[in-house]
């Protein structure tokens, strides 16, 4: 285990793209586990993190411990916390824990993922590490293959980027903790409220966030057909 | 927890799948780190074996040739980051008489079931065992098939007539290779010699006492007792050749793997009263040896560092094709898989 590595699964949403789902999508059962299940066991297996911090809406949290404590052996290493409000909120709630509980300088890493992209692989979180230690901040990527097309009135094409240059932002995302904290609170109230990505907070601060090899597997379950195309992942003989 | 597999769904084709692996008390989660390719991988590959076989055993993960690092062990025999070999056959029980590399019961990875090129490998403790510190890690990637020989050569040391002044090790590629060293050590008083066809290959054959082309072998040459070491359709040249120069009572070990039946020179067998018996695999006791030996006589790893052919990082599908298809071509050496997965 490797002092002040921390994982940080960010599992705040509610779903509402999920249709009729009755709870949050992190909860659905694929492969017969609940994804933020799949998800807590990638992390939970890494040597390097001192603690795995989950973070989920509060009617949540008790339903979160209870799955952890039936499913993962290595339990002593996750804590399941409250989220806040935005993507944000929930980040720093998990900085704020570290703070509280553990040692916040400006060695700290956060490796921070989205509790329902549960085919992250071991490779994304070690090199995730070793870019967070090099660069100071990544992002997991992969090359865009859809043609995106700029529309500033939503009614017709302003422009169209070239795509060699463009990349599908996935997770993993990783920082040092305490010059996140301290970029995120020099942040106003509008600023704030439009920033919802930590690594584009540090892109407009100056800041160099390095990329990672992502992979198309990588998906994040958002909509109810993402369901079947991850189940139809799992298996085989 | 949900593991990458790659697993070869028809030959020359390999997809992802993702596996569950129940993380529980007594199994321990290896990362694998180096890979090996070996000659029944390529069989699997390319599609060598035959087609009832193929359907039977396809999708499956190639490789039992591989090293790792111990990620999660609950059972507390060895430490997160511990550099382990892993052991491909996984016996389901044991037999007083029948080891267990022979039990028919036992299921073999890469051949019955997933082999290692996976993302995490789940294994009991006693499938492993741990490396020496400073190892070459390319080097101890083809364990696997050095304990192969060192399983041959102990078996050899219990049914041969000690008279070994001479053997003949018949293939000059890697497991030729392999046993001739083995042989060198565990034998230093006997003359070792090596038949192959290939003559840049023999010259790289530097601790043996001789090495002829198998067209150009001396009339009046003999040997004592012999190492089949060639496989696929010239095995059985090879044989006939070691059944003719061979000195009665003498031993002959059958190491290499053929798809075909192969006709043997019988009367003579039983003219000489020659004692045939042969191995392809190798038990958990082998890979302890072994690794003692690796540890005692650093030298060997040295020569096996000299059969390390292409070494390719794999990320992804591609560079695993690419890796099986750099060692379709080679003329010689061991190609390794860095995985990064």
């Amino acid at each position: 285990m490797s002092e002040n590595i921390f994982g940080v699964i960010l599992a705040g949403g509610k779903g509402t793209r999920m249709g009729n789902a009755e709870r949050p999508k992190q909860f659905l059962e694929i492969g017969g586990k609940p994804i933020i299940v799949h998800t807590i066991e990638k992390f939970a297996v890494y040597p390097d993190f001192e603690k795995v911090i989950v973070l989920c809406p509060k009617a949540w949290v008790e339903h979160t411990k209870d799955l952890i404590r039936k499913n993962i052996p290595m339990q002593d290493r996750i804590v399941v916390i409250e989220g806040g409000a935005s993507r944000n909120e929930t980040l720093m709630n998990a900085i704020r824990y570290i703070e509280e509980n553990h040692t916040l300088d400006e060695d700290t890493i956060i490796i921070t993922h989205d509790s329902v992209r549960h085919f992250v692989t071991r490779r994304m979180i070690e090199e995730n590490i070793e870019a967070t230690r090099k660069y100071g901040a990544c992002d997991t990527v992969i090359p865009a293959t859809d043609t995106i097309v700029e529309s500033c009135d939503h009614q017709v094409i302003s422009q169209i980027p070239d795509r060699s240059t463009l990349y599908q932002g996935q997770t993993p995302q990783s920082f040092h903790a305490l010059k996140l904290k301290q970029i995120y609170e020099s942040l106003t109230e509008e600023e704030k409220a439009i920033l919802t990505d930590a690594c584009k907070i540090l892109v407009l601060k100056g800041e160099q966030v390095h990329l990672v090899e992502g992979d198309v597997s990588n998906i994040k379950i958002t909509y109810p057909a993402d369901i079947r195309i991850a189940d139809s992942l799992i298996g085989g003989r | 927890m949900l593991n990458k597999v790659y697993q070869l769904v028809r030959p020359r084709q390999f997809e992802i799948v993702y596996k569950n692996i129940e993380l529980d008390d007594s199994h321990i989660l290896v990362h694998p780190t180096h890979l090996s390719i070996c000659n029944a991988d390529q069989r699997y590959y390319q599609g060598l074996r035959a087609e009832e076989v193929l359907r039977k055993k396809l999708p499956m993960a190639l490789i039992h040739e591989a090293i790792g690092e111990v990620v999660y062990d609950p059972t507390g025999s060895f430490e997160t980051g511990a550099k382990v070999v892993m052991i491909p056959n996984t016996p389901v029980e044991t037999d007083p008489i029948v080891a267990e590399n022979y039990l028919r019961s036992s299921k073999f990875r890469g051949s019955g079931f997933d082999g290692f090129m996976q993302e995490f490998v789940s294994m009991e403790p006693d499938r492993l065992v741990r490396l020496p510190e400073g190892i070459n890690p390319v080097v101890a990637a083809f364990t696997e098939i050095v304990s192969v020989s060192y399983h041959v050569i102990s078996r050899f040391a219990r049914f041969s007539h000690e008279r070994r002044d001479t053997i003949g090790v018949w293939g000059d590629g890697n497991l030729g290779y392999i046993t001739a060293l083995l042989l060198r050590n565990r034998f230093p008083d006997s003359k070792i010699y090596v038949f192959g066809i290939n003559e840049m290959k023999l010259n790289d054959f530097t601790f043996v006492d001789r090495t002829f082309l198998v067209n150009h072998v001396p009339e009046d040459l003999a040997i004592d007792h012999a190492f089949e070491c060639v496989g696929g359709g010239a095995a059985p040249g090879a044989i006939n050749q070691a059944i003719d120069i061979i000195h009665p009572e003498g031993t002959i070990a059958f190491m290499g793997v053929s798809e075909d039946l192969a006709p043997l020179n019988t009367r003579m067998i039983l003219e000489k009263g020659i004692r045939c018996y042969g191995s392809s695999r190798s038990g958990r006791q082998d890979f302890v040896d072994l690794i003692e030996l690796y540890k005692s006589r650093p030298e060997i790893v040295n020569h096996l560092e000299k059969i390390v052919g292409v070494q390719q990082e794999v990320r992804g599908i591609p560079d695993m094709v690419k890796a099986f298809e750099m060692d379709i071509h080679k003329i010689m050496g061991k190609t390794i898989m860095e995985w990064d997965q």
